[in-house]
């Protein structure tokens, strides 16, 4: 099960070796962190995103601890969907964008000309907005991921430990036959996160994963979310500022100022940036005074 | 929320009068229009069928054409429609849903993609006669391949493409982007993705333009005329070489001639050539429901 994943992420070390140069000659550009984050999984440095002519991200460096939640906070249009898309390289799918400053993961650039994006996606999974299941029955879903990625382990076994991983197994062992489509809004999330760590990732990536779900089925996705940060970096963006105090281990506020062009204002341990924040704009932020 | 409009009560006077006349009369143009259209197509359907159906029997079915309109029959245009269509999509379906994955799922946005996607349209309007000359140029005498089937089915296919073209881009256009975000955010790759979640989802879309496409041209008369189909054919063709006719030549060569009998004999060709083409389009809009069924069921 961890063949896969442990061969990619030696590749990427390996790579990392050969750009070595290009990466130290950066690291004296990035801006101050707020604080230091040790051994970290992902480290961005001055990290600028055009789409087409506007710009969206403007030197943005942040590094994102180890097996932690860490939340993606902000106004909506401050940057905060196109900085995590930024760590698996799906913004490259989207036409003419442009992206200066570099991505590590583990050391390696993901933005150097020698990554394949599809090679970085295995290692960082994502979970989107809306639920996204195949339209294939739940076994499907989750054995695909691994299947592409020349999985050559038992699929059944697998399948399994990312239901059970999801807390999604009780609920549709019965029938893995059943269509995605057929669970409702927070079952298929949950899916959607079997899913991504069926193929074993360093990294998972989420997007607003409650944002269409109900109460009830929110509370269950967070509480999955500590849960699967024993074994995974977990990066989540998030509009509900209570999410984001419950769950996640680091916040980064972002802000996107007058020129449109998202920054990251503060970044921080989540106690401390919600209970006592370094930067006017974050106390005004996170007390409701705009958003 | 404390929005002040400068409007009041008093400065709304709506001729509720006139209103419900112009109302009235939109919807009495639209019935008349509708009336016109469909009688016009009830009253030739039906003279088609009273003149056509006492002819259609086994022996109609399953004999050549001759100069006795009562020994006359209809295989050697089945046989050649049959023959034809099954090459031209046989060359048209695999080259249309090639070229429009590469144009829907890879080309990126340029000048070029616009102008090539802009002129898959054009053609997809260019008479049909004109695509007769391109194959008695082309297929015909410049490849030498005679008036056969092989140069019929050609020239059909190259009538087809466009439509086939456009057909399948829209099919795969409309699979839900988030799918393909799904598949690529596991580390699958393009063709993965197109293979594995988009063409299955688009397959049933495909199909209908296919058969659509088709449908136009088993219907279609011009080009085969311009590259030189027979009109007089006692044999089924057997290679891809043989010469050969289609269904509606054979309507026209029997409506050309100067007996009533072979007016009524072309009748009867009609009716068949309109139960083909009902059945595939039948078949299209059942497809068509179906998919669109299974989506309204994803939403809900
Ligand atoms: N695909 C895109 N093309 C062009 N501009 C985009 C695209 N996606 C986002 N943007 C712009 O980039 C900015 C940041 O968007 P986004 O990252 O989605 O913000 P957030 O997730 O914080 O709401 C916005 O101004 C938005 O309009
Ligand atoms: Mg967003």
């Amino acid at each position: 099960m961890t063949m896969t994943g442990q061969s990619i992420r030696d590749m990427l070390g390996r790579r990392m070796i050969e750009l070595r140069p290009s990466v130290e000659v950066r690291a004296g550009s990035a801006l101050p962190e707020n604080d230091v984050v040790e051994d970290p999984v992902i480290r961005i440095s001055d990290l600028n995103l055009w789409y087409g002519k506007k710009q969206a991200l403007g030197g943005v460096s942040l590094s994102i601890p180890r097996k932690k939640v860490t939340a993606l906070i902000g106004p909506s249009g401050c940057g905060k969907s196109t900085l995590l898309r930024c760590m698996n390289r799906m913004n490259d799918l989207i036409p003419n964008v442009r992206v200066q400053g570099s991505v590590e993961i583990e050391g390696a650039n993901i933005y150097a000309s020698t990554i394949d994006p599809v090679e970085v996606r295995r290692v960082v999974g994502m979970v989107f907005q809306k639920p996204n299941p195949f339209p294939k029955s739940i076994y499907e879903n989750v054995a695909f991921g691994a299947r592409i990625n020349g999985y050559k382990g038992d699929m059944d076994e697998l399948v399994e430990q990312a239901l059970r991983q999801a807390a999604l197994w009780d609920e549709v062992k019965d029938d893995l036959k059943k269509s995605g489509l057929a669970l409702s809004g927070g079952q298929q999330q949950r899916l959607c996160i079997a899913r991504a760590i069926a193929v074993n990732p360093d990294v998972v990536l989420m997007d607003e994963p409650c944002s269409a779900l109900d109460p009830i089925a929110t509370q269950r996705i967070e509480d999955l979310m500590r849960e699967l940060a024993e074994r995974y970096t977990i990066v989540i963006v998030t509009h509900n500022l209570q999410q984001a105090a419950r769950v996640s281990d680091r916040t980064a506020f972002m802000l996107a100022a007058d020129d449109l062009v998202g920054r990251l204002v503060e970044y921080g341990a989540t106690d401390q940036l919600f209970t006592n924040p370094k930067d006017e704009r974050t106390e005004a932020y996170i007390t409701g005074r705009f958003g | 929320m404390s929005m002040q409009t400068p409007a009041t009560q008093s400065m709304f006077q709506p001729n509720q009068m006139m209103r419900r006349v112009m109302g009235g009369a939109f919807v009495g143009v639209g019935v008349i229009s509708i009336l016109i259209s469909l009688g016009m197509l009830v009253y030739l359907v039906l003279d088609v069928a009273m003149r056509g159906l006492p002819w259609i029997d086994w022996q109609f079915l399953t004999s050549f054409d001759s100069r006795f309109a009562e020994r006359a029959g209809i295989l050697a245009a089945i046989a050649g429609t049959a023959f034809m269509m099954t090459m031209t999509i046989a060359v048209s379906l695999p080259i249309g849903v090639m070229a429009a994955i590469y144009l829907q799922e890879y080309a990126k946005e340029s000048w070029l993609k616009s102008f090539i996607q802009i002129n898959i349209s054009n053609l997809a309007g260019v008479p049909s006669i004109i695509y007769g000359l391109l194959g008695l140029t082309i297929f015909v005498r410049y490849m030498m391949m005679g008036r056969s089937v092989l140069a019929g089915a050609l020239t059909m296919a190259l009538l087809v493409l466009p439509v086939i073209v456009v057909a399948t881009q829209e099919a795969l256009r409309a699979v839900p982007s988030s799918i393909r975000d799904a598949s690529l955010a596991l580390g699958a790759t393009r063709s993965q993705t197109i293979w594995h979640h988009v063409l299955p989802q688009a397959f049933p879309g495909i199909l209908t333009g296919n058969i659509l496409a088709a449908s136009r041209a088993i219907g279609e008369t011009a080009p085969l005329v311009t590259i030189g189909a027979l009109t007089y054919v006692p044999f089924t063709p057997e290679s891809p070489l043989d010469r050969f006719t289609v269904l509606p030549i054979q309507i026209f060569n029997w409506t050309s001639k100067p007996q009533a009998e072979f007016h009524d004999l072309a009748a009867a060709g009609i009716v068949v050539l309109l139960l083909v083409l009902l059945t595939m389009n039948s078949i299209a809009i059942l497809l068509r429901q179906r998919v669109g069924g299974t989506s309204r069921r994803r939403i809900g």
